[in-house]
């Protein structure tokens, strides 16, 4: 259907809202990446199946005939409980549904409307039949996430229902471009990348240039490993995202835009294109959108496996066919970006906020979140945590309501040990930093980054050292080697930090470190190289007696570091079978058969063999 | 040399994205995607077509990890080593993977062509850590047990 007018796009509303009620019984099954990894198709295909066995009910929308429907949704939030399935009206919340369940949810719910009460999601004895009602959910703010799990991502109607692409519409006819730019910029909106750099400040500068040819590029590369709120957004709900292009294509006088999507989201390129292809068929993307003479294309180019494409000079190089290496600056990416144009970088969250500020206005967003940083974040959870998912809050929430009373507490009661923050550019917040709110400026205070809102959740069983070396060799192998403080500095810190895990490390190299920590930080090029020490500095200030342990005491008390474990005999346990002995690749376990044996220890490479071996449980690690 | 009919394809795909500069790198994982690895000719091939030199085109295709001059296996195992999987001990399972199929992070792919084991810095499944994927297929909550079984059921396929 073609949406050439306001009106049509009010009348086309209506009727999909007409028929979306008008569905007796609507099965939302959640198809986001950790759901379907999950087995979450095969429940959708039997759900379609059992009621397509129904006589006299369509399992899609036809009038006078009664239907069904089963809708594939994004992320509905909790991963770890995963597959999700929501049923409408009753709004019933599934939990860890099985295809076995399938016929049971059938018969109960999808035919009578009853529960299938053990597939609720409980805490003890409380039992929480909808969504609203799991603390995961109940304590999150949902803008930027508000339809993702609740609407069909592959079906245009389902988000002009939602209230899609009126934003557009008030912009298109009510707002000049000014207008819109003041919109953003009033309302304080800060570039969810990490960097937070003002928004409505970035597409002034952009409007303001003398070239008129410009581009609009969304930064769709979210290569912080540990963190997904990106790919669920592109998942979720790309309507949104697209919709908040079109507006920043508006307001700056752009008519091409560029979607980049890293190479490891298959699903999120799949459900963009779905979702651009539909909406040019509607004309709410393509030429003279609404009726209006506005004019605006969208093509995603894939990434092809570089962390450094997230910065934004590299990004843009390689969508122009180049190496991903990022230049100096300036110029910026505001006055020559794209093929050497000006150009609006934003990030997928970034324009995913759009809508809703130029539908809303400014006033509502800056009643969400703090002075300095208004709006909701977006941030997964993951790591040692009961709840692993993804979660929507205010700016300003403390890590304590998001570790605690979302996120429920640390996996298997342990203990909190530290936060890290903001990826391989990050860096960790502890225990003291529990009751920080969290927003652009009071995470920088404490040498961590908000970047993008991977929060990875460490208990006693991490080594910082550890940590920080992984970081560390992420980073080394990302750097793309244009400049030199990075290329070589990267690779001189993993080498120190590499030592000192084997237990080979001296003294002297936390001093090195740290010289070399401030050297690549001030010097290097890029984002990338600039914050690539933080995750050391950031863990030398904070764990820096863990180091020193294992430098002097050549001990890992997390017992993580391979070269630093003692293999051990439990003399009670062993039973003198000589399995171990024989297992043992550099003969460093001796004995006598049906008596006890030993490790020496000076002999032992630490391979765990005697340990996997063990019938009776009796090697153990010694940190 | 290589058939006929890779440059027909090639063809087609050259004149999906057309014949320019920035097409390079899309052109590039479609050749990729069709073949699962990038043949030295056909890269030549592609840089006369869309007009850029044969080095620039090996020096875009060298600086992005995705892709690959060695043919791969049938089956591509990428086990993650993302920041979330890594904290919940996925080092144990690559090294499990590599032990069973008798590869190394120099050695990639089994001599039978059947396996191909990379890591890779993030699925954006850490919801679900460990995780692994084969051919793009993602497995959750992974142990050391747990891909040993499915690499034997893999085999058991592929034989």
């Amino acid at each position: 259907m073609i949406i050439d007018n306001r009106e049509k796009l009010e009348e086309k509303r209506v009727s999909a809202r007409e028929e979306i009620a008008s569905y007796q019984c609507r099965i939302l099954i959640c198809a986001g990446t950790g759901c379907v990894a999950t087995g979450s198709q095969k429940i959708y295909d039997t759900m379609v199946e059992m009621c397509k066995g129904l006589e006299n009910v369509s399992v899609e929308f036809q009038k006078e005939v009664p239907h069904l429907g089963v809708v594939k949704t994004g992320c509905q939030g909790v991963c770890e409980l995963g597959p999700l399935m929501r049923i409408e009206p009753y709004h019933f919340q599934y939990v860890k549904v099985q295809q076995e369940d399938c016929r049971e949810i059938f018969e109960k719910t999808v035919l009578n409307g009853d529960p299938v009460e053990r597939l609720f999601y409980s805490k003890g004895k409380e039992i929480f039949a909808r969504p609203e009602e799991i603390p995961f959910i109940a304590k999150q703010t949902r803008v930027v996430l508000e339809n993702c799990g609740s609407i069909d991502s592959e079906n245009i109607d389902e988000y002009i229902a939602a209230g899609g692409f009126s934003a557009l519409a008030k912009a298109l006819f009510d707002m000049t471009p000014n207008e819109v730019i003041e919109e953003v910029d009033r309302s304080g909106l800060r570039g969810r990348g990490g960097g937070g750099y003002p928004t409505g400040r970035k597409w002034k500068q952009v409007a303001r240039q003398a070239e008129k040819e410009r581009y609009v590029v969304c930064n769709g590369d979210e290569g912080d490993p540990g963190a997904f709120m990106d790919g669920s957004v592109m998942e979720g709900d790309p309507f949104k995202m697209i919709e908040g292009m079109t507006i920043a294509g508006y307001a700056v006088a752009s008519s091409e835009g560029y979607i980049y999507v890293r190479a490891e989201y298959p699903m999120s390129v799949a459900r963009l294109r779905n979702a651009i292809a539909q909406a040019e068929e509607h004309h709410l993307l393509g030429d003279n959108i609404l009726g209006s003479d506005f004019s605006f294309h969208l093509h995603i180019n894939r990434g092809a496996g570089a962390f450094v494409c997230g910065e934004g000079s590299a990004l843009t190089a390689s969508i122009e066919g180049n190496r991903g290496m990022p230049r100096v600056k300036p110029p910026r990416t505001v006055e020559k970006g794209l093929w050497e144009k000006p150009t609006v970088l934003n990030n997928v969250e970034t324009f995913a906020n759009v809508p809703n500020i130029v539908l809303k206005g400014a006033e509502w967003f800056r009643t969400i979140g703090t002075e300095g940083s208004p709006g909701t974040k977006t941030f997964s959870i993951t790591g040692a945590i009961e709840n692993t998912g993804l979660i929507e809050v205010p700016m300003g929430t403390s890590l304590r309501d998001i570790i605690y009373e979302i996120g429920g507490g640390i996996k298997g009661n342990g203990e909190f040990k530290a936060v890290q923050i903001g990826g391989p550019s990050g860096g960790c917040l502890i225990t003291p930093h529990l009751d920080i709110g969290l927003d652009f400026d009071s995470v920088k205070k404490y040498n961590a980054i908000m970047g993008s809102g991977g929060l990875v959740v460490m208990d006693e069983h991490t080594c910082m050292v550890e940590v920080a070396r992984f970081f560390m060799s992420f980073t080394q192998r990302e750097s793309c080697g244009k400049c030199v403080p990075c290329r070589e500095g990267t690779k001189r810190m993993l080498e120190i930090l590499e030592r000192i895990v084997a237990g080979e490390g001296r003294l002297e190299d936390l001093d090195q470190l740290e010289e070399l920590a401030e050297m690549v930080k001030s010097m290097a090029l890029c984002g990338l190289g600039k914050s690539a020490p933080l995750p050391v500095l950031s863990t030398l200030k904070t764990f820096r007696d863990e180091y020193v342990e294992h430098i002097v005491e050549k001990k890992c008390a997390s017992k993580t570091c391979q070269a630093l474990r003692q293999y051990k005999i439990n003399p009670e346990f062993c039973k003198g079978c000589s399995k171990c002995a024989k297992n043992c690749p550099v003969g460093a376990i001796t004995g006598k058969l049906k008596e006890k044996y030993t490790i020496n220890n000076e002999l032992c490479i630490k391979c765990g063999a005697c340990k996997d071996n063990c019938a009776f449980n009796a090697v153990y690690v010694e940190a | 040399m290589l058939d006929q009919s890779y440059y027909d394809k090639v063809d087609e795909i050259i004149k999906h994205y057309g014949r320019k500069a920035s097409s390079l790198i899309p052109i590039m994982q479609d050749i990729q995607g069709e073949y699962r690895y990038l043949p030295g000719e056909l890269l030549t091939y592609v840089a006369k077509e869309i007009g850029i030199r044969e080095a620039k085109a090996y020096s875009v295709a060298t600086f992005y990890e995705n892709f690959s001059f060695e043919p791969k296996g049938k089956y591509v195992i990428k086990v993650c080593d993302g920041t979330a999987c890594h904290v919940r001990k996925s080092a144990p399972i690559l090294e499990a993977i590599f032990k069973e199929l008798g590869l190394s992070p120099k050695k990639h792919t089994t001599d039978d062509m059947m396996f191909t084991v990379e890591t890779v810095s993030c699925l954006g499944a850490c919801g679900l850590a460990p995780t692994m994927t084969v051919n793009d297929e993602v497995h959750p909550v992974m142990t050391p047990e747990k891909a040993l079984a499915l690499i034997n059921a893999l085999k058991g396929e592929g034989a």
